[in-house]
């Protein structure tokens, strides 16, 4: 009987056996979320940065390349430091900066490397080198930083930075992980892509501490990391840093391009910042004096200002009249029945109206223009002659986004009929006399430096224009640009109507509205001159503005500048554009006294004087800012129902 | 006849020290089964006789060692179970086990010797619960449970069936009362009430059967509303999540949890063929923890896979179903009982430590018979089996002549 229970005994064993077999058929065999498991736990992807491409200029010379620097490792558990306070002398840091930087340490892990100390130049490494090995624990790991030979073009540039919170919760595909650069506006950010190249990945066997073990499978599943494009600019280099030194003591922007192409020469925005200043370890502390600075020299004002373009808007006005066919060349305006105050004799034909910029002419142009259909109502012929105003307008790149290469860019405003609609609550209730300044760039008109150079470069080609852009090419000039650059945009205005404004342009420069010195000989510069109006301190405080191309026939280079509260458009915006022309054709200076009266000169608005930076107001719809207090210096950007009578133009 | 417990025994060990050659514990496995070899060879060449009549030293002994364990071991991760000699340490629970068996062993060759007397019953419940009672006092209660195993002995023995049964069943509503609701379970009892009632034949159902069940159902319910008033209001958090583990190791993913899911996914990254003598990744990284000791098994199913393991299993079934079939076959009633005592030793190591590696038993630390570095669980595991071995050849002696 009892010896029958050695039976039962053996089943038992031989129960618990199978049902372990099962259990293991089941763990091992048919179910795979275990072993997938397992290559999460114990195979770790360590990713590979890449270099980040470097930025050339036309002439093949470096505007941005990576400096090796040191990023200093600390892996807490293995630090010795015999004596704290020397380390920190060493170190430049103070004892409770070392504090918070180790219990952060420690916090995140007590054997994995964090981060100690960022961006370390070769120089201070290699004074600290020698130290670092009486203390044990800290490692130092390659990286790049950027930096910036030319110490020009900070805010076309951008700056490579820490990627945002904001920006790691938003991305599209997942690439970024925290504390991976990015590029920040200008152009690092627009062609991030392109720059940043490829991670690579290398798969590493790691203990559950996460201390490596060698690679995984001899790296058959690691990928390469590849270096970032090298982004061929259309910048020259020698003629950007000629035009910063230029607006230096000056608040404006300056904007060249190559009329053919649309490349863009020179692009300043004064005043400006060492854009080294953004890619060392101080990143933070200058970002902020950056922020603080009262000329805000993070805009790039380019294509973030917004301006009233002033008398180079008549530019605009003659062309789209002339082939609206309201205006012909010869067609002349005295100064009698119009508001406007005006220097100039009166009785011009377009050329010298052009040439001196007449205001009544244009008040009388775009009259002319707005009531040149059937309609007898003047309110309703003013509806139609203003829709028809702002479609031609319109094809010359304004009220709308140019689409350059940069992420900035504002829209501007040109108003349309339906603006005013809504200014004045209803239809057909306002008529021409509301909106007269419009006829010479005043009013609600809002134009960035971009789009005034685009003007110059339409003019240059005689109907035509490629929208602005920087880039050339990736690696080889000419590859990797988008299609959008190589594109014509016609402005709908025939070859003929371009001829009186050029001769009157020509005409401006030579003898009419800009100051003599800047008619500088051999560069045969065409322009017009512009005042935008400030009323804010005064006639005194308006901005100058010059737009122009150079030579007169067959045009190389196209320019537009703005100066801030310096008066008269024909001084020191010409005088500025001149000089620039002269350096980019001559490839040198020869209009000397030119040179050093503009260098002396001193725009800056008095600090007392300048609007404490606010609060950043509700951005308007059609605006993109990225930086918060993105608003210039002078924005009028409030619709204002009727123009200041007193508009001036040279 | 011994030679395949011999292989088994020999085998395993050799196919263990291989896995350790790559950690800092393989010189010393090295060194713990260089003395076992010698250890089995004293075992082989003493007389039989020295077992049988010393039993009761060697309890006495072991027991003397745990007290003493109690007042002069190291503390080691709070159980104060180990004495240290130098680099080496020596867990005497592990040795209870022989001794405890050798006594009952002793015991019960007594003539005459009758289990279904309570008296007796009690004694032999003595001399098993005393080592118990030390060694749960050196915080050891993977060991203690150990012990349990001289059930399937006295089983054999002729225990009544009853009581085994009655354990069993005490401790499937433990568990059933941890992992269920309470109505559910009630709902269980009193359903299956219903249905033995049924089945019962018609002359069986009389008032007084009925009650009885009845008695044993309410007897059930009460256990478990015990159980989960213990476990919910008297028991603090941290010892509640302590016992829920045990049965739901999900719940602390990071805790206990985290071993037992780590072994989980060691063993199922296995696959059928394992990935290789070496290689694997999860145990050799250390993500198992204790894998060297307690979870060596993970080892074993990541680096041999599913066939691996197999093989491992149906060697220890083998092995047990060996020992039984030469239990049996013993003359006297000691080496009969003795053997039995080892069969249910090994298999209930077997059966916790491989049980909890894949998820189907709670966490308790014991090792695995031959296979977990050690000296002590080698040493005793060695110990047990040789002087049943020695045993076993009094035997064939015995026959060839």
């Amino acid at each position: 009987m009892l010896e029958n229970r050695k039976w039962v005994i053996i089943g038992v064993f031989c129960l618990v056996g199978l049902t372990y077999l099962a259990r293991l058929f089941y763990l091992q065999v048919l179910d795979d979320t275990y072993s997938l498991g397992a290559s999460k736990n114990s195979i770790k992807r360590v990713v590979e940065i890449p270099y980040r491409g470097q930025i050339y200029d036309r002439n093949n010379q470096l505007i941005v390349y990576n400096t090796p620097v040191y990023d200093l490792y600390v892996t807490p558990k293995q630090v010795r430091i015999p004596d704290t306070v020397a380390f920190c002398r060493m170190m430049n840091i103070t004892t409770s900066e070392f504090d918070s930087i180790m219990g952060l340490a420690k916090n995140y892990s007590p054997v994995k490397p964090s981060l100690f100390m960022r961006q370390l130049s070769k120089e201070d490494f290699a004074r600290i080198q020698d130290a670092l090995v009486d203390y044990r624990g800290f490692e130092p790991v390659i990286s790049s930083m950027r930096t910036y030979p030319a110490h020009t073009m900070a805010n076309a540039l951008g700056y490579v930075s820490e990627i945002s919170k904001k920006q790691l919760e938003e991305q599209d595909i997942l690439y970024y992980r925290q504390g991976d650069y990015v590029g920040h506006n200008g152009l690092e950010e627009q062609y991030e892509e392109q720059l940043r190249g490829k991670r690579g990945v290398k798969f590493m066997m790691q203990n559950v501490r996460g201390v490596n073990k060698g690679s995984w499978k001899n790296g058959a599943y690691d990928t390469l990391a590849v270096a970032g494009q090298n982004l061929i600019t259309g910048i020259d280099v020698e003629v950007q840093k000629y035009a910063d030194s230029l607006m230096q003591n000056k608040v404006g922007a300056v904007l060249a391009v190559e009329p053919a192409t649309g490349e863009i020469l020179v692009s300043v925005s004064a005043p400006t910042y060492d854009p080294n200043m953004l890619s060392s370890r101080y990143f933070s502390k200058n970002y902020r004096a950056l922020i603080k600075n009262p000329y805000k020299p993070l805009i790039n004002r380019p294509v973030m200002a917004s301006y009233r373009p002033g008398s180079t808007f008549k530019l605009i006005q003659a062309l789209i009249a002339q082939q609206q066919g309201s205006l012909f060349p010869n067609t002349m305006y005295g100064h009698s029945g119009s508001p406007m105050r005006c220097h100039c004799r009166g009785g011009n034909n377009l050329r010298g109206a052009v040439q001196n910029s007449c205001n009544p002419y244009f008040y009388h142009v775009f009259r002319k223009f707005l009531y040149f259909n059937g309609e007898h109502n003047t309110f309703k012929a003013s509806a139609i002659g203003l829709k028809e105003w702002h479609s031609m307008a319109e094809k010359f790149g304004i009220g709308a986004r140019l689409g350059i290469d940069l992420p900035s860019e504002l829209k501007g405003n040109l108003p349309t009929p339906e603006y005013y609609d809504k200014a004045y609550r209803g239809a057909l209730r306002w008529k021409f006399s509301n909106v007269y300044s419009l006829s010479i760039g005043e009013g609600e008109l809002l134009i960035s430096p971009l789009k005034l150079v685009n003007l110059a470069a339409t003019i240059a080609n005689r109907g035509w224009y490629i929208t602005p852009h920087y880039i050339k090419g990736f690696n080889k000039p000419g590859v990797g640009v988008p299609a959008e650059y190589f594109e014509r945009h016609e402005t709908g205005i025939d070859y003929k109507h371009f001829l009186p404004v050029i001769d009157g342009m020509r005409a401006a420069v030579s003898h009419g509205t800009v100051t003599p010195l800047a008619n500088i000989e051999g560069i045969d510069l065409c322009g017009k001159t512009g005042t935008s109006q400030n009323n804010k301190y005064g006639h005194k405080f308006d901005h100058s503005i010059f737009i122009g191309f150079a030579p007169m026939n067959n045009p190389k280079i196209a320019v537009a500048v703005f100066v801030e509260n310096a008066g008269w458009g024909g001084k020191a915006a010409a005088s500025v554009a001149a000089l620039v022309a002269e350096r980019y054709l001559k490839r040198k200076t020869e209009a000397k006294k030119l040179d050093e009266q503009v260098k002396a000169a001193n725009y800056l608005p008095p600090v007392s004087r300048v609007p404490a930076p606010k609060k950043p107001a509700a951005p308007k719809k059609d605006t993109v800012r990225k930086t918060p207090e993105a608003k210039p210096l002078m924005t009028a950007t409030s619709p204002k129902p009727v123009a200041v009578a007193a508009a001036s133009g040279h | 006849m011994g030679w395949l417990n011999v292989y088994a025994a020999v085998y395993s060990p050799e196919d263990h020290t291989n896995l350790f050659d790559m950690t800092t514990n393989a010189g010393k496995q090295m060194m713990w089964i260089g003395t076992t070899v010698l250890l089995i060879i004293c075992i082989l060449v003493i007389n039989h006789k020295f077992f049988d009549s010393f039993a009761y030293v060697f309890y006495a002994f072991m027991i003397l060692m745990l007290l003493l364990v109690l007042v002069a071991g190291s503390n080691i991760n709070g159980s104060r179970s180990w004495f240290k000699f130098g680099a080496f340490q020596i867990q005497p629970a592990e040795f209870a086990k022989v001794a405890t068996a050798l006594a009952l062993a002793k015991y019960l060759d007594v003539p005459g010797m009758n289990l279904g007397r309570t008296k007796e019953l009690l004694r032999i419940g003595g001399i098993i619960v005393l080592p118990c009672i030390l060694i749960l006092a050196s915080n050891e209660t993977g060991s203690t449970l150990v012990f349990a195993s001289f059930v399937i002995m006295l089983y054999r023995e002729g225990l009544p069936g009853w009581i085994p049964a009655l354990g069993i069943s005490v401790a499937a509503l433990f568990v059933l009362a941890l992992v269920f609701p309470k109505l559910y379970i009630f709902a269980g009892i009193i359903v299956l009430y219903g249905i033995i009632v049924l089945l019962m034949p018609r002359y069986n159902r009389t008032t007084r059967n009925l009650l009885s069940m009845a008695m044993i159902g309410a007897a059930m319910m009460a256990l478990v509303t015990g159980v989960d008033f213990f476990v919910n209001n008297v028991l603090q958090k941290h010892q509640r999540n302590r016992i829920k583990v045990l049965v739901d190791p999900t719940i602390d993913p990071l805790g206990v949890g985290w071993n037992v899911t780590q072994a989980k996914i060691a063993i199922g990254s296995g696959r059928l063929q394992g990935k290789g003598f070496l290689e694997g990744t999860q145990t050799k990284f250390d993500f198992v923890p204790e894998q060297s000791t307690d979870f060596i098994f993970c080892t074993i199913g990541e680096e041999h896979g599913f066939i691996g393991s197999t093989i491992v299993i149906a060697l220890f079934i083998g092995l047990l179903s060996r020992i039984v079939i030469l239990a049996e076959k013993q003359r006297s009633k000691f080496a009969r009982v003795y053997g039995y005592c080892v069969a249910g030793i090994i298999f209930f190591h077997v059966m916790v430590n491989i049980g909890m590696t894949i998820g189907l038993m709670p966490v308790i630390g014991i090792p695995l018979p031959f296979f977990s570095y050690g000296g002590s669980s080698l040493w005793s595991f060695s110990i047990l089996l040789f002087i049943f071995l020695r045993l076993d050849s009094r035997r064939t002696a015995l026959m060839r002549r």
